[in-house]
């Protein structure tokens, strides 16, 4: 299936990219971030344990164990700071 | 006229104006109104502006859902949210919240607690920009997090 990833922020620098469209099997956010860890780098780094991110799916926050599905618009970014 | 409106933009705003804009409905005792200011210090010293980055789609949905939120525990005639994005030079407005109700503990309340919401929900984020030219991201502050506790 394919989703659209966005990301903000620090994460957006980090990536050097503010999106893409990925074709991937990730069943859910955590496989999907499991995915994108294993391209090392900043991926690894800025996705990894003790790191703080959210997760948005369709722009609503989700936890980890949130199913996925075609077309799905994932958004990963620090928390906000706002206001 | 909207009586619940959220807006994010470039653009300065005229808190004068939106304040007076909820204060003509007969039914309205209390009108309150917050404003967030760029100001000198923030995780450094020396800050010079800000540049706000946000997930346009998202924000405007999490401003819309806190202000339901709010509706729901206090008796509210009317609210505004305006926040701004881009480059924010110090001193400008960041942000304007404004309650009106019947009674002020309620246009008072609402006003803090769509504050409190929008610090740790609204997808907003915050570079800063210091005199020197150099410029980083703001860390979330665990504040801000107590801040919402206290509603729960």
């Amino acid at each position: 299936m394919k989703l659209k990833l966005c990301y903000f922020a620090r994460l957006k620098d980090s990536f050097g990219s503010g999106s893409e469209q990925l074709e991937t099997d990730a069943a859910s956010v955590a496989e999907l971030l499991l995915e994108l860890r294993q391209r090392g780098g900043s991926w690894a780094s800025e996705l990894g344990q003790g790191k703080a991110f959210r997760v948005a799916r369709n722009q609503e926050l989700v936890q980890g164990d949130a199913e996925l599905a075609d077309g799905d618009e994932i958004a990963i970014f620090p928390p906000v700071t706002g206001g | 006229m909207q009586a619940f409106t959220v807006r994010v933009q470039q653009e300065r705003f005229d808190s004068g104006a939106e304040i007076d804009r909820l204060s003509h409905n007969p039914a309205c005792g209390a009108v309150v109104s917050f404003s967030g200011l760029v100001r000198d210090y923030g995780d450094r010293q020396d800050v010079a502006a800000l540049q706000l980055e946000h997930y346009p789609g998202m924000t405007e949905k999490a401003l819309h859902t806190i202000i339901e939120q709010a509706r729901q525990r206090w008796q509210l005639q009317a609210a505004t949210i305006i926040h701004r994005v881009g480059h924010l030079p110090l001193g400008e407005a960041i942000v304007l919240v404004v309650t009106a109700s019947s009674h002020r503990k309620d246009a008072f309340a609402a006003a803090e607690f769509l504050m409190d919401f929008l610090k740790t929900e609204a997808p907003f984020w915050k570079k800063e920009i210091l005199r020197d030219g150099s410029a980083h991201w703001v860390e979330a502050k665990a504040s801000d997090q107590h801040a919402i506790g206290r509603w729960q």
